[in-house]
């Protein structure tokens, strides 16, 4: 399996993940430096992620909306804290209004990426999510239902290649 | 937005008054700061509807709401299958033949 743990503190609002891939470090980072593919494995298969602006640097700012079925859009954004290719950035997730400018009223979620090569050559990355609070946890997992960001996780386990 | 769990103060609190009453004296005894400090540790989880307090006679009596914390497993679910799905289709990416070699040499 490519993901390796799950660990979850309801008590401080963490989700860390940690995957494992037989992959290059540096292809792995790639799948977040490269903005076309950012955007196969971002949104899910039927809301595809668009990445308009891309600076995978200290203080630059991704920008992307996800199509629906509908033809309807959902814009975020994040900002992005320290970079330190390919083993590491920080970066803050947010949402954005329909022009692609963040919306203060949404909370945001704080993730942290690592990527390190562990004994047996394979890529192991490591995912940290913070939120700020409970309501801000609700309020982002409600979104995303609303997008309809958990349906069809079925189809991606069907095609799995580990 | 209150930062409610982000002190390790208040999410002791938390997991202490999840296994049962525990009254704001008592609680203020555990930690090394006054009263009065513990007390605004508990408004703050008030609230965020993480606990809840009662009076009892010149007790004020503190409970963690069951509901709230299983609200975040359930939530942090959701998220776990969001990224779960992702890290599948990241690994449908690497394994595209035009992908270079694993690592070579050296761990980092």
């Amino acid at each position: 399996m490519t993901v390796k743990s799950v660990l979850k503190d309801e008590q401080a609002l963490t989700m860390t993940v940690t995957a494992e891939f037989d992959a290059a470090i540096d292809a792995v980072w790639q799948l977040w430096a490269d903005p076309r593919k950012l955007e196969r494995w971002w949104g899910p298969p039927t809301h595809p992620a668009t990445v308009v602006d891309h600076a995978l640097v200290e203080g630059g700012r991704v920008t992307y909306f996800m199509t629906g079925p509908e033809g309807d859009r959902f814009h975020g954004w994040w900002r992005i804290g320290s970079v330190d290719a390919p083993n590491a950035f920080e970066f803050e997730d947010g949402f954005a209004d329909e022009a692609g400018a963040p919306n203060p009223d949404l909370p945001t979620t704080q993730a942290q990426v690592t990527l390190d090569i562990n004994a047996s050559g394979r890529t192991r990355m490591v995912i940290t999510t913070t939120f700020a609070s409970l309501d801000a946890m609700q309020e982002l997992v409600k979104m995303g239902m609303e997008e309809g960001i958990t349906m069809a996780l079925g189809q991606a386990d069907a095609l799995l290649v580990t | 937005m209150l930062h409610a769990l982000a002190d390790a103060t208040r999410r002791d609190i938390v997991t202490r008054v999840l296994q049962g009453e525990h009254s704001v004296s008592s609680l203020a005894r555990r930690y090394p700061m006054s009263f009065a400090a513990v007390q605004k540790h508990v408004a703050i989880l008030e609230r965020a509807d993480l606990v809840t307090k009662r009076r009892h006679g010149r007790e004020q009596l503190v409970s963690g709401s069951i509901a709230a914390v299983r609200d975040a497993t359930a939530l942090l679910s959701e998220l776990e299958e969001i990224w779960r799905a992702r890290i599948d289709r990241m690994g449908e990416i690497l394994a595209e033949p035009n992908h270079p070699a694993p690592n070579q040499g050296e761990p980092t």
